[in-house]
């Protein structure tokens, strides 16, 4: 049996940085990352933005060169699927059998995108986009015009959207609430953003219930919605959301439903084993206190730092603010906080210039901010987030006054 | 090439050429120089490549998005700039980088 140590259970961006932590803080013992695809470390932002465009390769976007894991004594086990767990044996078990043991687990699993179930769900021509393999496949078949459904207008789905109209396929989104980005945005930045992308000739639209993909010779043909109407589309792009992958941990005992739950530490309810990423639950401050799970590189990032730490015996709180960006067009997004409990929603500056940002104030404190070109307010907001302090709404509002202004008030 | 000289966070010096069209972000990493993190790889949204440059000869000024980036960073010096935002390009004088210290 290998030797013991610690176990990484995912590869991806919480599992790498965790690993890369961990040598930096000068942690010597064993380190192996069991990683269930082929691939080493690499990040997944690009895969919706420029490489789906061609504009950059595979190599650029390894979270480490390929030689780094073997120059750091970091075990690099691809192809290595866990498929069990027994947290007192202390041992996991790989999907084609392999049994390995472990002093400490790290939980880095991340989520499997959502699958649709309609019928007609397993047609040729129906994609997610989640690694670089559903990214290499899906951009076979697009090296002349297509007819694009993107079910959902989340980050994903409208990233897609903006990118396979920009080649010159004809897109649309089919979104089921009555607003693209309603899970993660204002009612304002939907509305921009839906707007944007009419702009740009992509169909968008709200309350499409997807209920069939139809067919011919088990292609793709087009989509049937729930009120009966049918599109001609040649390709299904899905983005709609993903599940946690937690079913060993949980089965094993540890807390959790929506994600395996994890103190600020990144500890499950199991001794000495921990997770990080989007499979975590946690406690955010910044959203209250609440229990949520984050799916972005920050919250990956600095969960998986947190989790390296209380591993390395030097803990130091996860506590960090949240933030995200988001490619669209020449939109650059980026947020900051989170916006849960907001009581009111203010714009700063001219929608229309196509540079402006959105508040989100709880009794008159800043949650958080959405910036679309507007890497200023970004800035200032995030202090000010971090400040607390209530603030002037009229000042808050006048894209004159700098935000930044407004944390020494 | 363009010919580099990259001070990281331990003070060592990494002395290397990269070639022009990439990014000096992308020139740093693939050296294996791991100080820094460029989590927004490249897109101008995060800070996290934050350098400080001195060239031997003219750099093309810094856009207004990348400026406003830096005024968040802790320590923003005299030739503070985001490594991702450095385009390298053939004949492009000597460059000599420090990676700024970790926010
Ligand atoms: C297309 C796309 C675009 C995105 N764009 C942005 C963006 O612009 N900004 C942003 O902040 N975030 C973005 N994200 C989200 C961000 O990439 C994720 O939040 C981040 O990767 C989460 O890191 P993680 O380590 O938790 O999970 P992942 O990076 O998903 O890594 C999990 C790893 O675990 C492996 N694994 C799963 N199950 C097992 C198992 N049983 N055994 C072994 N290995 C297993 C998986 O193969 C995977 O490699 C995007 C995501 C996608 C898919
Ligand atoms: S890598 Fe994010 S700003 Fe340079």
């Amino acid at each position: 049996m290998p030797e013991a140590g610690l176990l990484i259970v995912g590869g991806g961006q919480a599992g790498a940085t965790a690993a890369i932590t961990l040598r930096q803080l000068g942690f010597t013992g064993g380190i192996t990352i069991l990683e269930a695809t082929g691939a080493p470390p690499y990040e997944r932002p690009p895969l919706s933005k420029d490489y789906m465009q061609g504009q950059r390769g595979f190599e650029s976007f390894l979270i480490r060169p390929a030689a780094f894991w073997a120059q750091q004594q970091i075990t690099l086990l691809t192809n290595a699927r866990v498929a069990g767990l027994d947290a007192a044996a202390r041992t996991v078990i790989l999907q084609d059998g392999r049994v390995l043991s472990f002093t400490t687990l790290l939980w880095t699993a991340g989520g499997t995108p959502r699958r649709l179930t309609c019928p007609g769900a397993a047609l040729d021509g129906v994609f997610t986009l989640h690694d670089r393999e559903d990214a290499d496949a899906l951009i076979a078949r697009l090296a002349f015009p297509r007819r694009v459904a993107v079910v959902g207008g989340g980050y994903i789905g409208l990233e897609m959207a903006a990118v396979l109209s920009k080649q010159g396929h004809h897109v649309t989104v089919l979104e089921a609430q009555e607003r693209v980005l309603a899970r993660v945005a204002g009612e304002a930045l939907s509305r921009f953003m839906e707007a944007e992308h009419r702009a740009h000739g992509v169909d968008v639209r709200l309350g499409a219930q997807l209920a069939e993909i139809t067919g011919a010779a088990g292609k793709v043909t087009g989509v049937c919605l729930a009120n009966g109407e049918r599109l001609v589309a040649d390709l299904v792009v899905t983005g709609i959301g993903i599940v946690p992958q937690v079913a060993p941990l949980l089965a094993a005992g540890a807390m959790g439903g929506n994600g395996v739950d994890v103190d600020e530490f990144g500890a499950t309810s199991l001794p000495g084993i921990y997770a990080a990423g989007d499979c975590a639950r946690h406690r955010n401050r910044y959203a209250g206190n609440a229990w949520i799970r984050l799916e972005s590189v920050q919250n990956a990032t600095d969960q998986a730092i947190a989790a390296a730490h209380a591993i390395a015996g030097q803990p130091k709180p996860y506590t960090a603010l949240p933030w995200f960006w988001s490619n669209q067009y020449d939109l650059r997004l980026q947020s900051a906080g989170l916006s849960l409990g907001h009581d009111m929603a203010l714009v700063r500056g001219d929608m229309a210039s196509r540079s402006f940002s959105i508040l989100y104030l709880r009794e008159n404190r800043l949650l958080a901010l959405d910036c679309v070109n507007n890497a200023r307010d970004y800035v200032g907001g995030k202090a000010l987030i971090a400040v607390g302090t209530p603030l002037d709404l009229a000042r808050a509002a006048d894209p004159a006054v700098a935000l930044k202004s407004l944390a020494a008030a | 090439m363009v010919d580099l000289v990259i001070i990281d966070r331990a003070g060592s010096a990494h002395e290397f050429s990269a070639p022009g069209g990439g990014s000096l972000m992308e020139a740093v990493r693939a050296q294996g120089i791991y100080d820094i993190k460029a989590l927004c790889g490249g897109s101008c949204s995060c800070a996290t490549c934050h350098v400080y440059v001195e060239a031997s000869g003219p750099l093309k000024p810094m856009s207004e998005d990348e400026n406003d980036l830096l005024d968040g960073v802790s320590e923003r010096r005299e030739g503070s700039r985001l490594a991702c935002q450095i385009v390298l390009a053939e004949g492009m004088a000597p460059l000599r980088v420090t990676i700024a210290p970790e926010e």
